[in-house]
């Protein structure tokens, strides 16, 4: 497991409300984010320490039931105010796996595009439908939970539409199928290429 | 997955609300001819809610219209709870329609001159309801949209969201338990949309059969089924999965 900016800053955020042990704050992480990501309680605790080694938290003395709390230091306080305000990159920018593959299918003549648009957008609309069950349906009233479930939503809506705007821009021939879209990045810059051959 | 659809209406017992068997529509224009439906059959059953999807020009909106009898099909068959539209004179089409199909539509097609309570009461006025009962009907579907307390207002006065509750008490007034919306959700932001696929929803589950026709994925999934039509044929159907894998673990 890697060092997780954001379980770091999340971890934070929460000791904004006053010192809490491991326990508490995995349970007040997954209770206010709907319970969508466990946390296992191991990263917890290596959490804590890094932030304690880089001077973000500090830790008390353990209680009369042997829980260590923990308390934010000036810096870790600032560094919270501020993570609010800092916009979050995404993750592994460039790479998605669903453009990648409908790509690839483009460019090679033996692929059938439509049908794998077909087959990818079955599953997202699927994946879809039972969001949307489960948001109507849910008894009980967590905020935390329909907004992670919306923000779900809304990403698979996203791809839905792309998948739909791609089937269209094919059908209406705007995309050039099989190897003749074989142009490599290369031969789109003569000048590189000719950098790279000398 | 049991206990998807909690109510069933009685009439389901008698087959599916609305059944459309090998449907084509082919509109011929001078030399040309064009299918716009090339053979479609799918079942709607009272409780179920189903949305079409499909590309502009792919017959989701002639789809509709023909199930909703104001279009005949080329050939095939349209049943509405039972009766089949092909063998009916145009009296009885009109009758299926305004006792058993309400329409929805993106711009709401409102009276603007009559009243929230007149605009709902109008297809059993037009019936030739009596007064006393078509007011008491409508009032009825009003409150069912939650919109009971508005009645005496004009459709000028309400926010499209409440207009759009109207057009769907006045879809749903009386006895009319096949639902056709096209785009109902038009204009709307997407919250007030949300309201109106929760309404259009629970009169699903209250047991009625709705179609919604839609470009929006985020609103078809609203429904039990979707189906997908390219080139007037159904391509592809999808339904709900249990969302467990979805919000457990993450995305």
């Amino acid at each position: 497991m890697g060092e997780d900016m954001s379980i770091k800053q999340a971890l934070l955020a929460l000791l904004t409300e006053g010192e809490q042990y491991g326990y508490e704050l995995r349970a007040g992480f997954e209770a206010r984010t709907g319970g969508a990501w466990p946390l296992n309680i191991g990263q917890v605790y290596t959490t804590l320490d890094r932030l304690e080694k880089s001077g973000l938290v500090e830790r008390r003395e353990p209680d009369p039931e042997g829980h260590v709390h923990y308390c934010l230091t000036e810096a870790g306080r600032a560094s919270a105010d501020e993570w609010w305000l800092t916009p979050t990159p995404h993750p592994s920018p460039g790479r998605d796996d669903v453009a990648m593959k409908i790509a690839l299918a483009v460019s090679i003549p033996g692929a059938d595009v439509a049908k794998v648009i077909q087959a990818q957008r079955h599953s997202t609309m699927e994946t879809l439908q039972g969001l949307n069950r489960a948001r109507r349906t849910a008894q009980i009233d967590d905020d935390a939970w329909a907004l992670v479930a919306d923000s779900l939503i809304f990403r698979a809506e996203a791809e839905i539409r792309w998948l739909d705007h791609t089937e269209t821009r094919l059908a209406r021939g705007l995309i050039k199928r099989g190897s003749s879209v074989g142009a490599t990045p290369a031969s789109r810059a003569p000048a590189d290429r000719e950098g790279a051959l000398s | 997955m049991s206990g998807l659809r909690t109510r069933r209406s009685p009439a389901e017992a008698d087959g599916p609300m609305l059944s459309l068997r090998d449907v084509t529509k082919v509109y011929r224009e001078a030399e040309t001819s064009v299918a716009a439906l090339a053979g479609v059959s799918l079942d709607v059953n009272a409780g179920e809610m189903i949305a079409v999807m499909g590309t502009s020009g792919s017959g989701k909106s002639t789809l509709l219209t023909i199930a909703g009898g104001l279009l005949s099909a080329t050939s095939g068959t349209v049943c509405v709870g039972g009766l089949e539209l092909g063998s009916l004179r145009a009296k009885g089409l009109a009758r299926v329609r305004r006792e058993r199909v309400g329409f929805v539509f993106q711009d709401f097609n409102l009276m603007p001159a009559l009243t929230v309570l007149e605009n709902v009461a109008l297809p059993l006025d037009l019936a030739g309801t009596a007064a006393a009962t078509s007011r008491s009907e409508a009032r009825r579907a009003l409150a069912v949209v939650g919109m009971r307390e508005r009645g005496s207002a004009y459709p000028d006065d309400l926010s499209g969201g409440q207009r759009q509750r109207v057009a769907i008490a006045r879809a749903i007034v009386g006895k009319r338990r096949l639902l056709l919306a096209d785009e109902p959700t038009g204009a709307l932001d997407s919250v007030t949309g949300d309201g109106v696929l929760q309404v259009l929803r629970e009169r699903a589950d209250d047991g009625a059969a709705v179609v919604l026709v839609t470009h929006d994925a985020r609103h078809a999934a609203w429904a039990d089924r979707i189906v997908y039509l390219a080139d007037g044929r159904i391509v592809d159907q999808a339904s709900a999965v249990t969302p467990d894998r979805f919000l457990v673990g993450g995305a």
